[in-house]
């Protein structure tokens, strides 16, 4: 299965303040009663993006016409903690998202995000902040995750180094993000483990 | 030097090493659930993809089910999931606890009291409290549903290994201190992203004593510490516990046995990380915010945001209590609850029911108060009927449930409503966590739910109980 090779996504940037935003925030437990992805993009940050009485839009980030069509997420420490529900980062993934900068991730987050080749890239406290002020002062800012070089760039010129997992990035750059086909491919080794185990 | 629990059952797992590094890791045990396999099962049919190891998949169906009339789902989207739940067992011939069976509860009760989940063994299910299986020495973690489709097609995923933090807390608890209160007090200390990049190892006297099913609560909420996984090494409890269960395949027990028990760490194991902890210093605990790291004793105040080291310190205790409607330097005690919620897979099993049981009788829930109490499983129901508990439970005004996860998350019609205050023996007091996107939530002991309920308000168990006896940890 040839997949693409994501090397760097780029895009208008969005910051979601508030640390440990976990996949319930994400993604509200009410709209999982679906037995596909699809559609999920549009319930993504659900409860805080409208007011749960009126129904009326809050005053949230994504809700700010300045930030329309971001496909960058900014975030804090701990962003995805939680549940391990794939419905969070599939929610981000069709809402726009391409990726998504944090000061750190969840585990299962990360893992499940790298999988649908969203790259997450973590970044100082002190990077993540000069992020947040330059896409708010003016929101037209492109920011770019530049995953081969572990770098976020944006076109007002700061160029700060990300880290990332080497495994994701290695499975992002070659296109093997979605490991499916290399798993089948070892079907000889996966019988020779199975025969192994005392208990299969 | 020797080897811990979690690198013998990694090594004892391994396939091989992906082209990105990271292991290609055989998946012993699958377990599904309505929400997060459905569309893995479609990913599976668009790649015109089978099971691979049909026998090492079990299915049950736990979290949209209704606990009052289980089978009749008012909800045409919750009938929808579980019709598709069948339709995928029955199609890819994987084993299905369905409710008929008699044996339909939350998917990590079930695991464990059918025997299912064993020591040395890697166990994998689309669900972060994966990590409850833990319990029995297994390795056992959340994963996402592309890879729910990845075990399905092949049993294996590709993950990279992580750290290990042993924990050890030593010494004897006081009364009135359960496992909840532990792993409350860990995490508290630890962080909710303490954990990230490791599996916490649980060790030490007070695990030692612990029945297995206190070890279930603990592990459980490893992933509330942000801990890939937890476990607590096999013992002689282990192989008790499971002596005779329905998965467990009694001809050579004793075999069985030793293999199982030589997969505990190694006297001289290497551990990246050691963390102790003086049992006596735990109190029961609770949490006032809104993440699981928001802990603190009963008899503590509220934390006041003026007194916050950092400013981002201080943000995160703002918005918490905004959202909690809490005062600053108030203390917990006394905080009015609505609703009063005994469940879930931390604390929704036989011995927490019996624990709560033997402090209710001749007490009342609180008027105004709206306390549930739901079992784990079909089974932990009917044991608890066996033993008359339901009884002792309405008597004392608590309605008496079916099993699943309920308020938990309330995929079901188990909801708070507006902004009530739920007492609850679950694990996670996110926003939102129990249905309304404004209800809030208190994490505590079921006996603390069970003081909380009777009271009307926050309190000590200890007080209202007279609990004087050290916390019953056969
Ligand atoms: S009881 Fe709660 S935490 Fe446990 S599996 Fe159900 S929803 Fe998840």
């Amino acid at each position: 299965m040839a997949l693409d090779p994501v090397t760097q996504v780029s895009g208008r940037a969005v910051f979601i303040p508030g640390n440990d935003i976990d996949t319930d925030r994400i993604i509200p437990a009410r709209f999982m009663k679906c037995v596909t992805f699809d559609g999920l993009g549009e319930f993504a940050f659900y409860d805080v993006r409208f007011d749960s009485n009126t129904g009326e839009k809050t005053n949230h980030p994504l809700n700010d016409p300045r930030f329309a069509g971001a496909s960058i997420l900014v975030a804090g420490v701990n962003f995805g903690c939680g549940s391990s529900r794939e419905h969070a980062p599939q929610s981000l993934k069709k809402y726009g998202f391409t990726g998504v900068i944090a000061e750190s991730f969840a585990e299962i987050f990360f893992g499940n995000s790298t999988t649908l080749a969203m790259p997450c890239v973590i970044a100082t406290a002190a990077d993540v902040a000069t992020l947040r002020s330059l896409i708010e002062n003016d929101a037209t800012t492109t920011v770019t995750i530049d995953v081969e070089n572990l770098r976020v760039r944006t076109s007002c010129g700061l160029s700060v180094p990300v880290s990332m997992a080497d495994s994701a990035r290695e499975a992002l750059v070659s296109g093997r993000w979605d490991p499916i086909q290399e798993l089948l491919d070892n079907d000889a080794a996966i019988h020779a483990r199975a025969r192994e185990l005392y208990y299969v | 030097m020797g080897k811990n629990l979690f690198q013998k059952v990694w090594d004892a797992h391994t396939v091989g090493i992906l082209a990105d590094g990271r292991t290609q890791l055989f998946i012993g045990t699958h377990l599904i659930h309505e929400v997060t396999s459905p569309q893995a099962f479609g990913m599976l049919r668009d790649l015109g993809l089978k099971v691979k190891f049909p026998q090492r998949t079990f299915a049950t169906v736990d979290h949209i089910v209704p606990t009052i009339d289980q089978d009749a789902p008012q909800d045409p989207l919750a009938a929808e999931m579980m019709q598709a739940l069948r339709q995928n067992a029955d199609d890819f011939d994987v084993t299905y606890f369905d409710l008929a069976s008699g044996k339909q509860g939350i998917v990590h009760v079930v695991g464990p009291e059918q025997g299912i989940t064993q020591p040395g063994t890697t166990i994998a299910c689309g669900d972060s409290h994966t990590a409850t299986h833990g319990a029995f020495g297994a390795i056992a973690f959340g994963i996402g549903t592309t890879q729910v489709r990845d075990v399905l097609a092949s049993q294996t995923i590709a993950l990279a290994p992580v750290k290990v933090r042993r924990i050890e807390v030593n010494g004897d608890l006081r009364p009135g201190v359960y496992a909840k209160d532990v792993i409350l007090h860990i995490i508290r200390l630890l962080g909710a992203k303490g954990g990230i990049g490791y599996a916490y190892e649980y060790a030490g006297d007070v695990f030692d004593r612990m029945s297995m099913e206190e070890r279930m609560t603990v592990c459980n909420m490893s992933i509330e510490g942000g801990a890939r996984c937890g476990y607590v090494n096999p013992d002689a409890k282990t192989i008790a516990y499971l002596h005779g269960r329905p998965y467990v395949d009694m001809t050579d027990f004793n075999t069985t046995a030793s293999r199982w028990l030589s997969f505990a760490s190694d006297a001289d194991a290497h551990f990246d990380d050691v963390v102790k902890i003086n049992a006596a210093e735990i109190e029961p605990t609770v949490t006032w915010g809104i993440s699981p790291d928001h802990g603190i004793s009963i008899s503590e105040n509220i934390p006041d945001p003026a007194t916050a080291g950092t400013l981002l310190e201080k943000e995160s205790i703002d918005e918490a209590l905004a959202y909690m409607k809490l005062a600053a330097g108030t203390p917990i005690k006394g905080v009015k609850i609505d609703v009063a919620f005994i469940g879930s897979c931390t604390n929704g099993r036989i011995s927490d029911f019996r624990e709560v049981a033997k402090y209710i009788q001749g007490h009342k829930v609180a008027a105004g108060v709206k306390a549930i109490v739901v079992p784990g499983s079909q089974i932990v129901a009917i044991q608890c009927e066996q033993e008359g508990l339901p009884k002792i439970f309405t008597d004392a005004g608590f309605e008496w449930r079916g099993a699943g996860c309920s308020m938990c998350l309330a995929m079901n019609p188990d909801k708070l409503v507006g902004d009530q205050l739920c007492a609850s023996s679950s694990n996670r007091n996110f926003k939102g966590r129990q249905g309304s996107p404004t209800g809030r939530t208190i994490l505590m002991s079921p006996v603390m739910v069970a003081a909380a309920a009777i009271n009307g308000c926050i309190s000590d168990a200890r007080e209202l109980f007279h609990l004087e006896n050290p916390a019953n940890v056969a």
